[in-house]
Parts: structure tokens; sequence; C-alpha cells
């Protein structure tokens, strides 16, 4: 034991030592210190170096305030900086470092700018380095930025692992001293759902500090009993380690639980630190109230603290901060220093008072010296004595340190987030919290209420009320007596006038006393201003010592009174919080969903390169040997569909299934060209426009049945394609009946493209599809193979003869690899999308470059298509002179003069000879291509009149890339003008099916038998994994194969489908929000008149065939069976791992089985529905099931988890 | 912000899709001197400091539009409604 720890007290272990070190320094400290604690007791007053004038400085505080003892904890890529040393709980191995000194703590050259600092004052950066401006950003701003700071970050990754997770209940509590322990009892006991948290590892708050007696115990003892009750209460949750941070609107409150920032390593599969999001009915913040500094000569010199900072270190670290004491104060709460102090065998020199007329307190021994205040402190890096006045006398003490008391702050962040100010009160000079309504309340000395047996009776009352308004009865819960000392009572006394050495208001950011009226001579009066001015209350304290002192004195030198003068505003967050726990799970790989296609693994094997569209991850190309670039690779691509044939996967492609009786109208009204008189079996090209007339997205629709259509989008406009569709049909044309689902998830999309491209196709699809049998635009459900229920669409983006065969989702990667067989003979070869790009280049068909937000039908050469007899949205807006001005910019395809010359998208064009001027322009290029059958560059463009400037020159002119040339205008379609490629009719000889199935019995048998593949196939794997080895917390499992419906009343018809469910599967169609079963089948609601029809055991299509019979005329059915994955979710932690993904409140008075949420998690929407007491089903597009596995999986970790 | 969805139930904001004013309807006749009325429609907008209706839509849960009544200074929602529903009894 070092002479600083003291023999006994103390809320620590002296039996369990811990090393750790600190400026690479090897020391001890015991279990339960806090890092400022074992320094202290190691005798290491000084800690870090200010801001500014590197001035030595040590810890101010013993908690969350601390504005000096900032350090870097931890190595690699753990090292964080800006930690407060008394916020750091001791640990076996800690390694601390102290900041902004050179070249250590103990001789910092840093601190010659103490000499200087007659000019370094508020204002100093911007009065001085004004001029030149040049030398800002390069001279000055460097030099400044590494002389006056704090830690610097590393730039290593953080191996840690980070969390979020909802939490929900009827009353928050925040902090648990004496009001926050009792308003949580009274609020548990009557039943309500009770969070509280913390910033602390243990909860107590100032009990944990202070010497108190509550029923006749200590308060420690007491605090334990209730924390006892509180525990063994299923719905109370105790979170200690967490700082509530912020309080949003709609009481959301964010906090940071830091699960394992008091060890050197995180175990393994636990987090870090967690972020929540908590839901509460009711708050109360008992977040207690900070004791202010005194504004004095020499207050920053190391032992200059807090005089409950001081009461803290002796009383629950069992350390003396020094042998010789003396007390400042300006209230009556400064005695009971004395007594703590003297209790421990601590000399006290004497209680000054700056209060002449102080009430006689009982200072246990100490001398008290009444209307006395200290001005100046002896020594640099630790105190040696202290000279005070006592009217007009000089007079001196020795000392080692100084515990100061400038009266209670309540601590009103939180209540003050959302808006209102704190309300300024005279009696006990401090800002209190503004009414903020039944949703916050106060309680304790936050609340301004100073005595103990108040606290108490403040928290309980307080509990109570909040828990009545959040609906549960209450029952007073009975107040434990206390001792109350004498009555808080403050004379405020802002700063210390006679100081004849500087005197701190803001330690962190190195404000002195005379630097913010300095700043109000300046003009800077106004609070905020003179904050930003002086810096007052920035960085990472946010001025909690320092702000109010700083408005006693701005009121002061500006003549106004306290509540003019007002404080700045309180923003969230309360205290730092890390990057990390903003990022949660969703950094690197995760950093958003990735949504994978069916056909994925295969575009792997054959050498994909891929680049991410959305969220989808899409096949650039496919490089082969030797090949020296991009460039090459997807000209060969080309080559191969234009003369051989050649598969890519558009599976991206939005697919929406469309049904109802008014199916064919609705897209009448949603695209400019008529869609209700389109032939069954055919598909049609369709254009749609916004409101304003401009275009919003084109794709092809199909028509399959009289009342069943097939809609493509584009992958960038799916997901807006349909809001819009939702939106035309809730909102516009209510009266339509017509039932829509996205599948664009079930059906696995492929183009196969080429002369060879039907002579592909026919030799595993049975019907025949010959020109004449399935001509140009014929679209029809068909079978593969043994039998496979797929879609063949014949349309072209390529130019090509051309086909989009749709299979089920999981017979995707089959049939690829199927296709890729059929096609060998012919040559056939994956493409990807720039070969796509460059083919419709070629043909001159508009796409994203061109349908750009600005554009009309007529300006992509489509004008044709906007229908004049019927109604539809952007009909009308796009008769506006504006949208039908004859110099509008149109497509137009250029060509190069000198062939070969490369053009670059974005460039602009402007006639021949005219200056580079905007007033010149006369459009621009959108997209550009190697053309391969041309064999030169070409491009479309927009340009201002430009259907009558073909054969016309320009000049080309890009200013990034200095590109400066001359092209030609052209038709926007290079190649094949005659279309006549659509109909190619390559000689070959084509085997039946059935030979062709014969044939390739090896080495793909599973092609011809086309079995299903899991999108979790490559990534789910069975076992225990995760923490521990006994009984796992968490079971999941894949159901699959199922079938899924989704089942969409038609209008009017909800009770009839009700009926038919009930005569089918003897049982009750759900309500809104619930689930239900019959003979077998699940039945999940998931939209208004909507619900998921699941089962297992059918065989393909078998399902949905028999749900389209029972719901002839009733409602529309969809199968989903390959577009959903089912995954089973159980076990004693189950709600705990669903939690950390989704808002939705799982409690069992709550939620419940038989329960369907639609919602999202990890950023993917959800079906959510509790199948059991501990047992719920997730079900999501498959797309995302290995982004959402790995996500749910870690997040299982930390309770064991087991995949059956 | 939190709505209340009135198929879901309580939800936070970022399981919904903002559009705006739910104030307008949608003309209904396509002829050129109606010209006024679509402008009106399309492009005139009060965007009041208090309480307004607004579309909003779960796109995160059951996609249904919703009709918000909300306070746009203090993020109060006095009533949340389905547009379908809102826009049948505006027809009426």
């Amino acid at each position: 034991m070092t002479s600083f720890r003291l023999p006994t007290g103390g809320l620590i272990d002296r039996t369990r030592p811990i090393s750790f070190t600190f400026d690479g320094e090897a020391l001890t400290g015991v279990a339960g210190d806090s890092l400022s604690s074992a320094l202290m007791a190691n005798g290491r007053l000084l800690m870090g170096r200010s801001f500014k004038y590197h001035r030595p400085r040590g810890p101010v505080t013993a908690g969350s305030s601390e504005p000096n003892a900032l350090m870097k904890i931890g190595e690699g890529g753990r090292q964080e900086v800006n930690t407060r040393a008394t916020m750091v709980e001791l640990y076996e191995g800690l390694v601390a470092k102290s900041q902004n000194r050179w070249p250590s703590l103990n001789f910092d050259l840093g601190a010659i700018n103490s000499l200087g600092s007659a000019f370094f004052v508020a204002g100093f950066y911007y009065k001085t380095f004004m001029w030149p401006k040049s030398l800002w950003e390069k001279v000055y701003e460097p030099i400044i930025r590494r002389a006056a700071g704090l830690g610097h970050a590393s730039y290593l990754p953080d191996p840690d692992r980070y969390e979020r997770s909802y939490g929900h209940c009827d009353v928050l509590v925040i902090g648990s001293g004496p009001a926050g322990l009792m308003a949580a009892l009274a609020a548990a006991r009557t039943g309500a759902r009770v969070i509280i948290a913390d910033e602390h590892a243990r909860l107590g708050g100032s009990l944990l500090n202070e010497r108190e007696e509550i029923d006749g115990t200590d308060g420690l003892s007491w605090a334990d009993t209730i924390i006892a009750e509180l525990a063994a209460n299923p719905d109370v949750t105790i979170m200690p380690r967490t700082t509530v941070f912020g309080w949003f609107d709609d009481n959301v409150f964010g906090a940071v639980e830091r699960v394992n920032k008091h060890v050197a390593v995180p175990p393994a599969h636990e987090p870090v630190e967690r972020y929540w999001k908590i839901h509460a009915r009711r708050a109360i913040l008992c977040a207690g109230a900070e004791e202010r500094p005194i504004v004095f000569g020499g207050n920053d010199v190391p032992g200059v603290m807090q005089a409950s900072a001081a009461r803290t270190y002796v009383n629950r670290y069992g350390v003396a901060p020094g042998k010789a004491c003396l007390v400042f104060t300006n209230n009556n709460a400064g005695y009971r220093t004395a007594r703590d102090m003297i209790a421990v065998g601590i000399q006290v020199k004497a209680v000054l008072d700056s209060r002449r007329d102080a009430p006689d307190i009982d200072a246990f021994g100490a001398p008290v010296v009444k209307g006395a205040v200290v001005t100046a402190v002896d020594g640099r890096k630790q105190v040696a004595g202290a000279a005070f006045m006592r009217g007009n006398g000089h007079e001196h003490a020795h000392c080692d340190f100084v515990a100061m008391s400038g009266g209670y702050s309540p601590i009103v962040h939180l209540a003050c987030h959302r808006g209102l100010k704190p309300q300024w009160n005279e009696k006990f000079a401090c800002f209190l919290p503004p009414d903020n309504g039944p949703a916050l309340t106060v309680a304790g000395s936050a609340a301004g209420v100073f005595a103990l047996s108040y606290c108490l009776a403040d928290g309980a009352e307080k509990g109570r009320k909040a828990a009545a308004d959040a609906g549960f009865k209450s029952r007073a819960t009975a107040v434990p007596k206390a001792c109350d000392e004498a009555r808080y009572d403050v004379t405020p006394m802002w700063w210390v006038k006679e100081s004849t050495a500087k005197a701190f208001v803001d330690f962190q950011n190195d404000v002195t006393s005379k630097d913010i009226p300095l700043a109000a001579r300046e003009g800077y009066k106004d609070v905020e201003h003179t904050k930003r001015y002086t810096t007052t209350g920035m960085a990472t304290d946010q001025g909690k010592l320092s702000n109010i002192n700083a408005i006693g004195i701005l009121a002061a030198a500006t003549g106004k009174s306290i509540p003019e003068v007002g404080t700045t505003t309180f923003r969230p967050f309360y205290t730092p919080v890390s990057f990390g726990a903003f990022a949660g799970p969703f950094r690197g790989h995760h950093f958003q969903p990735v949504r994978k296609t069916p056909m994925h693994d295969w575009a792997d094997e054959m050498g994909a390169d891929w680049m991410e569209a959305g969220l989808w991850m899409r096949a650039s190309f496919f490089r082969k040997n030797g090949e020296k670039d991009w460039l090459a690779t997807a000209t060969r691509e080309v080559l191969t569909a234009r003369h051989k044939v050649a598969v890519s996967d558009v599976s991206t492609l939005g697919k929406i299934d469309i049904q109802g009786p008014d199916a064919g109208e609705f897209l009448n009204r949603l695209y400019c060209n008529g869609f209700a008189q389109l032939e069954v079996g055919k598909a049609r090209y369709g254009l749609m426009l916004r409101e304003d007339g401009v275009v919003m997205d084109d794709g092809t629709s199909s028509r399959l049945s009289r009342d069943h259509f097939f809609m493509t989008t584009t992958t960038a406009n799916a997901t807006k394609v349909m809001s819009h569709m939702e939106f035309c049909h809730q909102v516009l044309w209510p009266e339509l009946d017509v039932q829509y689902v996205s599948v664009t998830e079930q059906w696995a999309q492929m183009a196969v493209a080429g002369p060879f491209a039907r002579a592909t196709l026919q030799k595993f699809v049975n019907e025949n599809i010959s020109d004449a049998a399935f001509p140009y635009l014929a679209a029809r459900e068909i079978t593969i193979l043994g039998g496979v229920p797929a879609r063949l669409f014949r349309i072209s983006f390529s130019g090509e003869l051309a086909y989009e065969l749709s299979v089920p989702a999981d017979y995707g990667d089959a049939v690829i690899r199927l296709v890729m067989h059929a096609g060998a003979e012919f040559g056939i070869e994956p493409y990807g999308i720039e070969a796509l790009s460059i083919m419709r280049i070629e043909k001159g068909h508009v796409a994203g470059g061109e349908i750009n937000g600005n554009t009309t039908a007529a300006d992509l050469g489509l004008g044709r298509m906007m229908s004049t007899k019927k109604d539809y949205i952007g009909r009308m807006m796009v008769m506006r002179e504006g949208m039908t001005r004859t110099d509008r910019e149109v497509v137009v395809g250029l060509k190069p003069v000198n062939s070969g010359d490369r053009m670059r998208s974005g460039s602009h064009l402007l006639k021949l000879g005219d200056p580079v001027k905007l007033e010149n322009d006369q459009g621009y290029i959108t997209s550009v291509a190697y053309s391969p059958m041309l064999g030169e560059w070409v491009s479309l463009a927009l340009l201002k009149r430009g259907r009558e400037r073909l054969g016309k020159r320009l000049q080309v002119y890009d200013g990034l890339r200095n590109i400066h040339m001359q092209v030609e205008v052209t038709d926007p379609c290079f190649y094949d003008k005659e279309h006549a490629k659509l109909h190619a009719n390559p000689p070959h000889k084509a085997p039946t099916v059935e030979k062709f199935a014969a044939l390739i019995r090896k080495p793909a048998t599973d092609l011809v038998a086309l079995t299903r593949r899991s999108p979790l196939e490559k990534t789910l794997k069975h076992g225990r994994f995760g923490a521990g080895d006994g009984a796992p917390g968490v079971h999941l499992a894949l159901r699959y194969p199922l079938s899924i419906l989704t089942v969409i009343a038609l209008k009017g018809k909800t009770k009839d489908v009700a009926a038919a469910v009930n005569g089918w599967l003897t049982a009750d169609l759900p309500n809104p929000g619930f689930s239900s079963t019959g003979k077998g089948v699940s039945m999940h609601w998931c939209g208004a008149d909507q619900w998921f029809f699941i089962t297992a055991g059918k065989p393909e299509g078998a399902f949905y065939r028999e749900a389209r019979e029972r719901f002839e005329g009733l409602a529309s059915v969809s199968d989903q069976s390959h577009g959903r994955v089912v995954i089973s979710l159980s076990g004693p932690k189950a709600r705990n791992v669903i939690s950390k993904g989704t808002s939705v409140d799982l409690h069992p008075r709550v939620f419940g089985s038989g329960v369907s949420a639609m919602t999202q998690m990890a950023h993917v929407g959800v079906n959510l529905v509790q199948v059991g007491p501990d047992s719920f089903e997730l079900s999501l597009f498959r797309g995302f099931a290995e982004t959402f596995w790995e996500w749910l999986t870690e997040m299982s970790e930390e309770f064991g988890y087991e995949v059956r | 912000m939190r709505i209340t969805c009135p198929y879901c139930g309580l939800r936070p904001f970022e399981e919904y899709t903002y559009l705006g004013d739910a104030s307008k309807n949608r003309p209904t006749s396509n002829d050129p001197s109606t010209m006024e009325a679509w402008y009106d429609y399309l492009y005139l907008r009060d965007n009041p400091r208090g309480r307004m209706k607004e579309y909003w839509q779960h796109s995160s849960g059951c996609r249904s539009w919703l009709v918000v009544d909300r306070n746009t200074d203090t993020h109060e929602i006095f009533a949340v409604e389905a547009a379908r529903d809102f826009i049948r009894r505006r027809k009426a």
C-alpha cells in the first residue's frame, strides 16, 4: 500500500492487486479502482496537459464531467483517445497514456505556450492568423492543430464488435442514486416495466461516494436491498455501465452500454459496446447534481478538485488525495468534506467560506474562516499551499490539495434536449429543469431537491406518478428515513476578483476569468457568441463544470441578470459516444445488406467481376485468361452474343405480379402507352411517366391471362415503381380492383441472346418455340425438362434474337448451368452488364443515362408512345410549353470525325467554331461505348434540336479531362438499323428435349433432375456455435423447402376469402397483425387484405394451383415459394436476439403467440411471427438470406446458438 | 418520432417514407383549360408551421399509404388513417 492508499474503507478489494501502465511505467491498483483513483493511490496527481497552454493538470472530478484527466486507453486498433480516467474501471493490463504533451507529461515543451499566454487570449487565433490568407490552410492550421489538441485517433481498424438493440419500458429511470432507486422501486411495484440505467458499474449514485445513513443502516446496504428487489422482478431491467445520452421525439432515448470497456479484451462472442434506442412511455431523470468549481487563481494546479470528488476518492476508492487539505466553499455542503477528510486522518487546514455571514456549521474541529477567498495556489505540478484573503488581510496555508465547492448545478441536460430551456432559481443559485409535462419528469437533486430524505420521497412520488400515468395502478411506497444535514444554502461567487494568478473558468479549453469579459468587450455578448469566441463549454466535457460560472461572469461583464443571459443550447450527447457504437454491426462487409441473385455462386465460378447496383451484386464482365482489360473482355462478350449465343443474369430487374379484373386498366393508367388491349401471351415495352410528365422508368409487361400481368422494371427503380403503384392505387384510384405484389425474388431471370439462342433453349423447353409458334414479343408460361414451370419472353435489349427466361429462383442456379450446357456446342459464354450496356448503345436503346429525370418521352425519341386516347400519369403536364419546346435536347447518336477518337460521357457539345461558353452549350454526351461491331467509339447524347442536325458536325468539350474533338451527329441506332437480327434463324440440327436430356447425363445428372438450391446452401452450417458449451440460448433453423403464397383479397371480397379459408383449412383468416394455422397451413397477415400462406411437404406448384382454385374470383394468388426464406428462431434468448434488429416490442404483454408483424431487421424487411412461447419465425426476401444469416448468427453468438 | 400505423401499431419513423401534403386532389380532367388546377395539385404547397395532413407510406412494414395529421413544429401526431379510407371519405 502506498501512503496515499488509506488502510481501510472504500468499495475496493485491497487483496486483489491489478497491474497497469501509465506512460509506460508499471503501476498497481486494486479491484474497484478507477484509473484516476489508482493513479492517485500511486501518488500521480499529474494526469494531463491542458489544451492551449499545456499546463499540468490533475483530476478535478471523480466522474463523467472530468475535463482534465483525459487519456489514451488501450493499444492498436483498440486505442481510444480523450477517455476520462475518472470513468475508466481499472483492469488487469490496462495501458494508459497521457495526451497533448511532448516529449513527456512531466517535461512538456509545449508548456512554453504558457509564457506567451498574454497573447493567447480569447479570439487569439482569429486575430493572429488572418493574414495572409494563403497561409491558412497550409501553414497555420496544421501547426495549430498539432499544438493545440487532444489525443490522436488510431488509424488501425477496431477489432471489437459493436451492437445495436431496442429497449421498451413503461418507465425509464435515468440514474440510480437515492431518487432513482426509489423511483424505480415505486414504479416497479405497480407492475410497470421499468428500465433503470446508470453510467457506473454499480448502482447507487451518490450513495457510493458519500457517508449516508438510510433507515438506520448505511446508505449502500440500503441500496443493495432495493437493487435486490429490482433484480428479482422480471419486468425490471437493470442497465449498469449505460449512459443515457439523449432524449428524442416521442420519448425515445439513446443510450450506450459499455458492455466490455472494463476489460482489456472483450470475451469472445461479446460486443464491446451496445447502442440502445429505448422507447419509454414515461421517463424520470434522476441524474443528480454537479458540484461547480470555484474560479480562483491557480484553481487548475493538480490537487485542486471538487470537494465532492475529494470525498469520492476517500469514501469510495479508499485513497487520499493528499495529507493536508484546504476546503474552499460558498455553501453548506463544503463542510461535510471536512468531516469525511478528518474521519480518515487527513488534516484539514481550514474551511474557507466565502460567505461573511455564513451560518455556523459543524466543521468537525477544522478551523472555519468566514468571508475568505483563495487568491493563488502554490506549486505547478502539485499543490504546495494556497494564499487566501480575509477582508483585506492576506494569509497563507500549507496544504497539498484544495477541495472546492462552488455550489451545485442540477444535471438538467436530458430534460433540455427537446428545446425547452432550464429555469434560473435564485435561492439555490442554479438552473432547474424545465417542465416537460408527464413524458419526462425530474426527481431528486437533478430537480433541485438537495436533502437526502426529500430526494428519497421525491423519487418515490415521481416513480409512482410515472407508472400511474402509464396506466399502472399505484400503491404508495414507504419512504425510508434519512438524517439530513444542515439545509443546503449557497451564496454564488462566480469568480474571485482578488485572484493574483490565472483563474480558469473552463479547464478543458483553457478559458480564464479574463477571457469572458474580453469577449464581451469585443462585442460577443450573447451567450452563444461568447461560447464560440472563447470556446467555453466546447470539447468533450461540453462545459459541464464551466458553463454556469461562465454565465455568471458574462452576466457581470454585461450588466445583465443570469436569466437574461440564459444558457447555451443543450444538445445530445450528454457524454461522448464512440463512432463504433453508432455504426453497430453495420460496417465493412455489412455496411449495407448485400443482395445476391440465385445465380451468384455460378457467376462467381465463371470468374465474374462484381459491381454494386443498389444493394444487388451484379456481374460486370467475366474475364478470361490473357485479356488485358475489362474492355477486351466486354468486347469478346459482345461478339459472342452478336455471332453465337450468350447468357446474362438479369434477375435484379424489378418484377411485379399484377392480377385482378382491373389489372389491364391499372397498367393503362400507369404507362403512357396502351396496355388494356394487349393480347394474352404477348409482351410490350412500356414507358412510365411521373406526374410532371418526365419519364420515370421503362420495362416490359406481359399479359399471362386476361386478368394477370407480369411487369418488369429497371433494377434501379424497382422500389420506386412499386411505391408509385401503391400510391396510385391506394390514393388515386382506390376504385380499381387490382392486386399486385413484388415477385422480384421469386423468379431467377436470364437473358439468352444471339443467333443460336433459340437453338439453345429449344433443347430443354418442352413447348415449340419456333419463330412461327413463338414470335417476337411472345410471352408465355412454359415448362422445362421434367416439368419445372417457367416463363419465357421473346424480348431483346441487345437487338439479337433473344429471350428472357424466368424460372423459380431456387432453380436458377441449375437452369443457368443447363443453358450453358445446351449452348456449349454454339460457343455460349456468359456476359455481364458492361457487354449489355455496349449492345444497347449500339442499338440506340435508352437507359439510365438518358432517362435521367429531365427527359420526356419525346426527348428520348419515344414521343409516339404517348397515347392520346386515355388518361395516364403525366399526360397533362407533358403538354406544358416547356415540355414541348422545339429546341429541347433530344437523344441522338454521335460518331467521332477522326475514327477511333474516344468520347467520354458528360462532355459538352458546341457548334463548330463557337467559343467554350455556357451560352453556347448545345447538349452533352450521356452514354459512351466502344462498339465492337463498328470498330470505333460511339455515343448517345442529348442535343438541342438534335433530330434536325443529323449529319452535322459539332465540337466536344470536356474541361475536366481536357478533351477537345469533333463528332458527327447520327441516328442513335448504330447497328442493324433494320432490326433483322431479332429474327435470326441460323441453320442447326436441334436434338429433341428427350435426346438432349439423355446426352447430358454426365457430368451433370442433377441438371436434368433440376433440384432446388436454397439461398443458404453455402452459408448455413449445422452445429453448436458461440459462447459457452451448455444449452444454447438460441436455436436457429432454416425451414426448407416450403410452399409460400401471397394471397390478396379482391376488392370487397375479404369476408368471402375468410369463408373460403374456413371451409378449406377449418381455420380463421387472421386479422391485421396476427397469424393462424389450419391443416398444416400457416397464414400470416402481411398487409391490408393480404396474407402469406405457408405450408411444407407439397410438390412444386401444387399448393399454388390448389389455392388459385380455392380463391377463384375471391383473391389473387402469387407464388413466393422461392422468393422468401423462412428462418425459425427459438429458445430463452430468442427475444434478445430479435430485439437487436427490430424496434417491435416483443414483451409477452404486447407481442405473443399468433402475432405477425411486418417490420425491418438489420435493414432488411421481414415478416416476424411468434409461433410459440419462445419461438419465432422470420421470413424475408431470398436475396438477403446470406447477409441476414450472417448478422443473425453474430447477434446470437453471445448466448450460444445451435443450428439444426 | 414514431407513427402509429393503423394496421401495425406504433413504429419508428425509420420504417416510413414521407411524401408530403395530402390536402390536394388529383384533377380529373385532361382539358388544357384545367392546367391551373394541375399546377396547384402538383406544385403549390403551403408548408405550414403547425398542423398539417401528410402522406406517409409504411414502406418497411405493411406498405400502406397513410394520412398522418401532424404538427410539423412539435412533431405531435393527432391522427393516422389509411389513405384509402381517407380518400374514400373525401370522395364521398
